[in-house]
């Protein structure tokens, strides 16, 4: 294919002051290729000793950065422009702010614990060295966080951070698999951390048992080299987001939802950042949490997995990242897929004109008030799960409506008439107004908004059961299960 | 023995260098220097080089700004289109050093252009200081000083 390479002007002194080359290629490696070839003094400006393109020489096919195509291996075809655009990065040579002494070397033991990195070229003494230097700020340690926390602290990442304000609780057993049974009601970063170093006590491990707020977070993310984001919420990805980017670190971005899940690296120069893909965040209880949704456990596992990944691979500066790269995972088709992701020019956070320049309250920006999840306690009319006990003793003839899925009424049930809460609208027919109806649901979230909407059509007689069916469990009826 | 490179800029261009780095203390400010060089003269070495106009720029470094700075691809594109526009190329790049000496460090060796003019100004507690202008070998190895004529401009 013939294709035409600009050259810019710092480098025309080198290629008889032209420029503009003609040459034949197939990809855009083999036209730089045949470029230096040509003008064999171009070869030192453009490539590494090692034959790697410095990383200072961008290089677009046509109007797009290779980088978010297939690089060097990008093929060309006839009449396109490979345009050779530096960018210029310098500084003092004033030292940086973190002056502590860098580990240039690893015990006997540390050398027979890493063998199995230490005997791959890939990694070696330089590799293993580099990640005993590195400092990993996790963010959660939950689902994801506890992949992440396992695998980098088993590759001996010298320094790890552990942020959760989190305890415990016997359902985060079926993912969470840093914590055992004896761990239940113990704060989660001191837990996990226990858990690390007795997996690797040669690591630093710090836990931070504290709210990631706009108020502490720049302070925090400061000290280290790369934060993983394993969070369950959208204020929090918002703020770990645009810390990262005013701090300019590498975040490790996962998520996941039900069977599915996601996982990138934000944060990286001339990358995007999750406003370039998400500017907006949903509305509030639009996606669940998956206390509400549900989550097959193993697949944080997965995606944290990846995350610990990327996270080994940025230390090492080995193979190609999932920068400008959205992995997207299906576990139920067993599914791999990629889309790209572009940095977006008009980015208010990493964009040309940033017009955030602080951290701002995430949770106004989220619609959520208050600290914890969603929405608003709705007022309605509630009765308590002892005072609906008693009428029911007493003969009263109430009507239990469950706003619940079918799954979760095989779980358990009060014996209710089940139409789900989506369902409602549909099938307000089936219900007699002029019978005293109680709604209730598994904590009394969902049954709060059905008596809400029956209200506003027409119903009177309606109460919402107060804590739904986990406060009957509680205070009426232990053998109904929990969940 | 006369420098091998020449650099020629007005007071006011000096000054609004100066002032740019002034302006972004303690952080390194940066931009893009837009001139042209002279026709080669005979035989005696490189042509004098002139800048006419600047391009002032943000600089990318968020993280380390006291003593990195970057301009990305895309702010290239930008200040050569603006170049282009005034009939002028990108000549070379401006930055500060705060509280640090106008010298080419290792790291701005490790990342340089040859052929661009490298100015850096020095701005020591605030204030503007010693400005000198380098250019990369073409070994890379280490940079040759360019001289800096500052030309008063005439009258008004």
């Amino acid at each position: 294919m013939a294709v035409k390479v600009i050259i810019p002007t710092p480098l025309r002194v080198y290629a008889a002051k032209k420029d503009s080359a003609e040459v034949s290629a197939a990809t855009v490696g083999e036209a730089l290729g045949s470029l230096t070839t040509q003008f064999a003094e171009l070869r030192k400006h453009l490539f590494t000793e090692e034959g790697k393109l410095r990383s200072f020489v961008n290089v677009y096919l046509n109007d797009e950065d290779i980088r978010y195509l297939a690089k060097e291996a990008t093929p060309v075809k006839d009449g396109d422009v490979v345009s050779i655009v530096p960018s210029i990065a310098g500084g003092s040579s004033a030292p940086t702010i973190d002056s502590k002494p860098r580990v240039t070397s690893l015990s006997n033991e540390e050398i027979l614990r890493y063998s199995r990195h230490l005997i791959m070229p890939e990694v070696g003494m330089e590799g293993q060295l580099k990640l005993k230097n590195a400092k990993v700020l996790l963010i959660g340690t939950g689902g994801l966080g506890a992949p992440l926390g396992l695998y980098l602290a088993a590759a001996g990442v010298g320094k790890l951070g552990l942020v959760d304000f989190d305890v415990v609780d016997f359902t985060n057993l079926q993912r969470q698999v840093t914590f055992g049974t004896s761990d239940v009601g113990k704060h989660k970063s001191e837990a996990a951390r226990q858990r690390l170093s007795n997996l690797n006590p040669d690591i630093e491990i710090q836990s931070f048992e504290t709210q990631l707020t706009s108020a502490n977070a720049l302070e925090l993310f400061k000290d280290f080299d790369i934060v993983v984001d394993g969070t369950d919420n959208f204020p929090t990805r918002y703020l770990v987001n645009d810390a990262c980017i005013l701090l300019g670190k590498p975040n490790v971005y996962g998520s996941i939802f039900r069977f599915e899940g996601q996982v990138t690296v934000f944060g990286m120069p001339d990358g995007p950042c999750y406003r370039c893909l998400y500017p907006e965040p949903p509305p509030p209880g639009l996606v669940p949490s998956c206390a509400e949704g549900g989550v097959l456990g193993v697949l944080p596992g997965i995606v944290g997995s990846i995350q610990a990944m990327e996270t080994i691979k940025l230390i090492l500066g080995a193979g190609d990242s999932l920068k400008g790269r959205l992995l997207l995972f299906e576990a139920l088709g067993m599914k791999f897929r990629e889309l790209k992701l572009r940095k977006n020019p008009d980015c208010p956070m990493c964009g040309k004109n940033r017009t955030i320049h602080q951290l701002i309250d995430y949770y106004e920006f989220c619609g959520v008030r208050g600290e914890e999840a969603p929405a608003p306690d709705l007022a309605v009319p509630e009765i308590t799960p002892p005072q609906l006990k008693a009428r029911l003793d007493r003969g009263d003839d109430l009507y239990i409506l469950d706003v619940r899925e079918p799954h979760e009424y095989q779980i358990c049930n009060l014996n209710g008439h089940l139409i789900p809460l989506g369902e409602l609208p549909r099938r307000v027919h089936e219900l007699d107004s002029s019978r005293e109806i109680v709604a209730h649901c598994r904590s009394g979230k969902r049954s709060a908004e059905a008596v809400d909407f029956l209200r506003k059509a027409g119903f009177r007689k309606i109460q919402n059961l107060k804590g739904g069916i986990l406060a009957w469990s509680d205070q009426v009826d232990p053998s109904v299960p929990k969940y | 023995m006369a420098a091998r490179f020449h650099l020629i800029l007005s007071a006011e261009l000096a000054e609004k260098i100066g002032g740019h780095g002034a302006e972004t203390f303690p952080h390194e400010c940066c931009g893009a220097l837009l001139g042209r060089d002279a026709e080669a003269q005979n035989g005696s070495g490189e042509p004098p080089r002139e800048v006419l106009a600047l391009f002032p720029l943000v600089n990318r470094r968020d993280d380390s700004p006291r003593n990195r700075f970057a301009v990305t691809a895309d702010d290239v594109r930008d200040a050569e289109k603006a170049a282009r526009q005034q009939g002028l190329d990108v000549v070379g790049w401006y930055h500060s050093h705060p509280d640090h000496p106008a010298r080419p460090s290792q790291f701005d060796r490790d990342h340089a252009w040859p052929w661009y003019s490298y100015v850096i100004v020095s701005v020591m507690a605030g204030k503007p200081a010693d400005m000198t202008s380098w250019r990369l070998n073409d070994d890379r190895q280490d940079y040759t000083p360019e001289a800096i004529e500052v030309r008063q401009s005439a009258g008004a």
